[in-house]
């Protein structure tokens, strides 16, 4: 590696990539070399800045100028101007960091303010397709210090005392979860990974994986150590390309290290990874299901206990963990259990990543320290709700979670706090939802999807959740009877108490908690036949007023199935027996004079 | 890989060629005025030989960057130093020749070389 004067950070996430950001990386490359800058700038491609919804992002140090948006034709600009003369160019620059004459660090910035970085702390800094890299930014030293300092015991008392608990979204003691498995008795143990990030929305595992691969490879190594394994599996699901890229590449880096393989730093220690693809069920994200999976096996969940721990992986004792569980251990091995149980709250340590989606400004990817509010996400770090509509709740843990209502904002996000009020941490998915959101209909979203999901092996999940959707149907269809409520409660709470694994016992959490929050929307849809946000179709009508219709016909010229007559100058009329209620009729109209009531 | 000490080696020589991306770098930065009149006066050999210095030196807490136009053309190349605990310095008329001496005296012994700083040079 040369010196360089100047680095160009281009975002190579999955949000940038979509938009083009490999494109403005080639590009960028191009002009430099057009300008013979190529010996004194390097271009490099890092992971997820967390600001997805305004990528491409590039940034360009040692100014640190946070660029936004950035097109391929900027690139030549950006070369001229500011690489070539020094000037920086103003206009592409993400507006709260641009000053008067200067620019503000990003750290100052609303987004970054609140946030503390532990599980990205190098997505976005560093190449992930670079070892090195991560070494320079204190990788592999706490595997290090581990192996030549520190005995099993001794890392498994580290990450209990840290207080740091599953990020998968159960939120089990990790410490605890190690020490059973160092403590189960085998011939041979494993450590796997879970990677099948598959609530709907989230996305925080994959840009972990993205950004800084080589973090989740040294703590799965340091906890092969501790629990006394040699092997690791990262079960990662196949729609994430260039997360299992990017894994590879690393894990090739790290045996060519002799960082995995045998006699890691000369001790006797030796543990290597296989990476094993999920083919995209949600099930599989199940630990029974995930290891059952790996084995080779259809996907299906079994009973527990015995637990993973004590017979997991081809029946060995194995530990699993997720991987944002993974990427903050390495930081507690360096700077302490003492250092990592002083952030949080009491009985929640650390931060946590949260996939920032739905009607939000700032969409993208923030890590925030646990007891930090609803509020202060949306608000301050999210940048409030677009088009000026008013929040009306979130949903955290997606299809196995629940939603938070307004009224609640001032909830500090941690996991006991928010098990309190029916909702739950899960895996990372915030969902943020407006005026304009029908919680029926966000149940019945999230019911469908664990419906289609369901693996059918035990009978309440297979059948329940299918009952409960059927019964949601009926009632944002209009034909939905009082006792439907109390139906949709009775089987919600039969299937959380006998279904076979997490997928059964959670998938009824979201109309639970929307019945909770919300159940005068539920009684509106049953008793008045109204949908109160105006999204359920089949309680809608399209009108049109007759005193502004103008008779232009636009409408009925532009209604796909004919339900719009009338005579040219005259007021028009909708034929609600044909209308499918699209919607097209009234985005057509020049005068507003059609709505739905 | 077989020991810390082959880490530790290698954590320090990357973090030299990375180290500008931390914002809370405490080092020198010499800043090189490459507007127009700075690249026509020769501001791009100086700026390149400011790095080949600096890379030969191992020095892992300078940055080089560049910037506009002050206002001085005629005293082009200027080359603004700030290091910590100093006042700024503004050197003009910069020739690579110069640049060894500068790094040396100013960079690494905090002791600026007056005969070549623009109060001086514009006498």
């Amino acid at each position: 590696m040369e010196l360089y004067r100047s680095h160009v950070l281009v975002c190579g996430g999955t949000g940038c990539t979509s938009s083009k950001s490999q494109l403005v990386m080639e590009n960028m490359e191009k002009y430099i070399k057009e300008y013979n800058l190529d010996k004194e700038v390097k271009v490099v491609k890092t992971g997820c800045f967390g600001l997805c919804a305004l990528g491409p992002v590039v940034v360009v140090y040692p100014e640190g100028a946070f660029y936004s948006m950035v097109t391929p034709e900027d690139t030549k600009e950006i070369v001229e101007e500011h690489l070539l003369k020094g000037r920086i160019v103003k206009r592409l620059l993400y507006s709260p960091t641009a000053e008067e004459d200067d620019i503000k660090s990003l750290n100052e910035v609303d987004f970054y303010k609140k946030q503390k970085r532990i599980a990205l702390r190098n997505c976005g800094v560093i190449n992930p397709e670079i070892i090195d890299e991560y070494i320079a930014f204190d990788g592999y030293k706490a595997l290090g210090k581990v192996l030549t300092e520190m005995t099993p015991e001794q890392v498994v008392n580290e990450i209990k005392e840290s207080g740091l608990r599953g990020r998968g979204g159960g939120g089990f003691p990790t410490g605890l979860k190690w020490d059973f498995t160092a403590k189960a008795v085998g011939d041979q143990k494993y450590v796997a990974c879970n990677a099948d990030e598959g609530d709907p929305g989230a996305f925080m595992d994959r840009s972990i994986l993205e950004g800084d691969p080589h973090s989740v490879i040294e703590a799965m190594a340091i906890a092969a150590y501790a629990v006394g394994a040699n092997q690791g599996y990262i079960y990662i699901r196949a729609e994430y390309p260039i997360a299992v890229k990017r894994l590879q590449i690393a894990i090739g880096q790290a045996r060519e290290y002799g960082l995995l393989g045998k006699n890691i730093f000369g001790t006797d220690f030796c543990f290597d990874i296989d990476i094993r693809l999920g083919a995209g069920a949600f099930v599989c994200g199940e630990e029974t299901a995930l290891m059952t999976s790996i084995e080779g096996h259809r996907g299906e969940p079994r009973p527990r206990p015995p637990f993973p721990a004590v017979k997991g992986l081809f029946a060995k004792p194995t530990l699993l963990n997720n991987v944002e569980t993974y990427a903050n251990i390495p930081v507690i091995i360096n700077n302490g259990a003492k250092w990592f149980a002083e952030i949080g709250t009491e009985k929640s340590k650390g931060t946590k990543v949260f996939a920032l989606g739905g009607k939000i400004v700032n969409t993208g990817l923030v890590e925030i320290p646990m007891g930090t509010t609803l509020r202060e996400i949306v608000e301050e770090i999210g940048g409030g709700i677009p088009n000026g509509k008013k929040f009306k709740a979130a949903q955290t843990g997606g299809p196995s979670g629940g939603c938070i209502p307004a009224s609640l904002i001032d909830t500090p996000i941690d996991y006991d706090s928010l098990i309190s009020i029916g909702a739950m941490m899960g895996s990372g998915g915030l969902i943020v939802m407006d005026e304009t959101t029908c919680m029926v209909d966000i149940a019945k979203f999230f019911l469908e999807f664990t419906v289609d999901e369901s693996c059918g092996k035990c009978a309440p999940c297979r059948i329940g959740t299918r009952r409960m959707l059927e019964i949601l149907e009926k009632i944002t269809s209009g034909k939905g009877e009082m006792e439907d409520i109390e139906k949709l409660k009775k089987l919600a709470n039969g299937i959380k108490a006998s279904a076979l694994c997490g997928l059964g016992q959670t998938a009824p959490n979201p109309v639970l908690s929307t019945l909770r929050y919300f159940e005068d929307e539920y009684i509106a849809h049953v008793v008045d036949k109204k949908c109160p946000a105006g999204v359920c179709k089949d309680l809608l009508q399209y009108k049109i007023n007759p005193e502004l219709c103008k008779g232009c016909s636009l409408c009925a010229r532009n209604c796909p199935v004919q339900a719009i007559s009338g005579q040219v100058k005259s007021p028009f009329t909708i034929d609600p027996e044909k209308c499918i209620k699209c919607g097209v009729c009234a985005s057509s109209c020049k005068f507003n004079a059609i709505s739905k009531q | 890989m077989k020991s810390l000490a082959e880490l530790e080696a290698l954590r320090k020589s990357t973090l030299e060629k990375i180290n500008l991306r931390k914002e809370d770098g405490d080092g020198a930065r010499v800043v090189v005025g490459m507007a127009t009149c700075g690249i026509a006066a020769g501001a791009r050999p100086v700026l390149n030989a400011f790095m080949e210095e600096i890379a030969k030196r191992n020095l892992d807490n300078v940055t080089v960057t560049q910037t506009g136009c002050i206002g001085l053309c005629q005293y082009e190349p200027i080359v603004e130093i700030y290091t910590p605990g100093l006042e700024k310095v503004t050197y003009a008329k910069v020739k690579p020749e110069m640049v060894a001496q500068i790094v040396t005296e100013h960079i690494v012994n905090g002791k600026p070389c007056s005969q070549y700083t623009i109060g001086n040079v514009q006498k």
